[in-house]
């Protein structure tokens, strides 16, 4: 769900720049300075990650995995994927310099949401309330992000409103994979490694 | 598939000082993103094409890149004409295009494709590791450049152990489609892949500490500004400087 350069106005631009400038400075200041090389490998995994594509009927979508990335960083997520667009700028021009800010808050915001609303539910021992936690965890996150990125549309250009609806609506198919994604890949977790779900870095000093 | 395509090269511009680099490709990309005029977009783009010429790319993979994003655009292109206000310029059965529309969604695509040139010309042909170190002498907080690099690091690890995964997957047939299996196999996928980058990553960090990391890391590449930067640098600030000009109709 990147935004491409040149669609967006400068208005935009610069708000989305300075929110992900603060909502970094916060990530950065809550991560430990010897915990980078494990925060990093969990960025990397989730950029890997990402790169998966999933069938939905004859086409395919990739994973976004803002929820669960979230889930597990916390405040970090920001860090997180604005390291991760970046790279995806430098190494396949998928978005670029100046929507970096814009593109970072759209999909770290509600992962930070997410990790806020779900995080404790989702590794809660109740089966049933961790299990609905879990995909509205995946589904929310991918449906804020949507939401965002229709707002930065229309606020930058009011004819953008067409566009802005479709692409919420397209994600809908993808929202829902996301949830059941994250459904079962928390699941896995709470079984085979339940202290990645504590948010351990989320919590940081 | 994750790999470097243009950081390696002999050109001017692969030659130059990547902090100069970096400066120019940022103030290059704010000015067009934020212009509007088309006497000011059709000479950047003619600087980007410079660009792309003096870093001697690959033509062929240069333009692969822009097909991707001209792909996004051309559905704006389907859409935008109809949706925004003004003169009629076209219809189709009962959509009216409208001039303003078009003029707009030109307008995207011509900012779109210069800044996406620039990019390709000046940020991707520095080698990830230098354009950290590069980062760093820009004042860009440690913090946020070693997890840059480190992620960059570990991103081809972690992509080995991805594809092996996906290979015994596929030995024991599983063929991917639209069902409720398919998906929880790669749910269970990702699972695994942070369980075993988690576990890689406090051995990563037991390793370092025994090495005396202490949170932080040393280069040794030093940069240097020599004149044929500054001369760049100095042309750069100057066309860019008459985008400027051209765009908010300023004359001397």
């Amino acid at each position: 769900m990147h935004i491409s350069e040149g669609v967006l106005s400068a208005p935009v631009l610069i708000t989305g720049a300075a929110l992900a400038v603060a909502a970094i400075s916060v990530g950065l200041k809550k991560m430990d300075s010897d915990k980078i090389p494990e925060v990093a490998v969990l960025s990397s995994a989730f950029f890997v990650a990402s790169l998966i594509h999933v069938p939905v009927g004859p086409s395919s979508v990739h994973l976004i995995l803002n929820g669960i990335n979230g889930l597990l960083l916390g405040w970090l997520c920001f860090p997180s994927i604005l390291v991760a667009l970046t790279l995806q700028a430098i190494l396949f021009q998928f978005g670029g310099i100046t929507v970096l800010g814009v593109n970072t808050v759209n999909m770290a915001l509600p992962g930070v949401i997410c990790y806020h609303l779900f995080g404790r539910l989702a590794s809660q021992e109740k089966r049933i309330v961790s299990l609905v936690a879990a995909f509205s965890c995946g589904f929310f996150a991918v449906l804020f992000s949507g939401i965002l990125v229709a707002l930065s549309l229309v606020f930058t250009e009011e004819s953008f409103m067409a566009v802005a609806k479709l692409i919420v609506l397209a994600h809908l198919p993808v929202m829902i994979i996301e949830g059941i994604i994250t459904l079962f890949c928390v699941t896995f977790l709470k079984r085979v490694k339940p202290e990645l779900l504590g948010g351990i870095y989320g919590k940081g000093s | 598939m994750i790999e470097e395509q243009f950081s390696i090269g002999d050109s001017f511009v692969h030659n130059l000082d990547p902090r100069v680099k970096i400066i120019v490709a940022i103030i290059f990309s704010v000015v067009v993103a934020v212009s509007t005029s088309f006497s000011a977009l059709l000479p950047a783009l003619v600087v980007a094409v410079i660009l792309i010429l003096l870093a001697k790319l690959p033509v062929g993979k240069v333009f692969y890149r822009l097909l991707f994003v001209n792909g996004l655009i051309l559905f704006l292109w389907f859409l935008l004409p109809f949706t925004f206000q003004g003169d009629a310029l076209f219809t189709v059965g009962p959509l009216v295009g409208t001039k303003e529309g078009v003029l707009y969604v030109s307008q995207i695509t011509f900012k779109s494709n210069t800044i996406l040139l620039a990019m390709i010309a000046l940020l991707a042909t520095i080698p990830i590791s230098t354009l950290g170190h590069a980062m760093r002498q820009l004042y860009v907080p440690d913090k946020a450049v070693h997890l840059f690099l480190f992620t960059y690091r570990y991103i081809h690890v972690i992509f080995q152990e991805y594809q092996r995964l996906v290979n015994a997957m596929r030995i024991r047939g599983f063929i991917p489609k639209t069902n409720i299996h398919t998906y929880k196999s790669y749910a269970y996928l990702v699972g695994i892949l942070l369980v075993r980058s988690y576990d890689r990553a406090e051995r990563i960090h037991k390793a370092m500490l025994c090495r005396g990391f202490t949170g932080r890391y040393y280069t040794l590449s030093r940069f240097s500004v020599r004149t044929r930067d500054l001369v760049y640098l100095t042309v750069m600030l100057a066309a860019i400087l008459g985008l400027v000009m051209l765009q908010w109709r300023v004359t001397i």
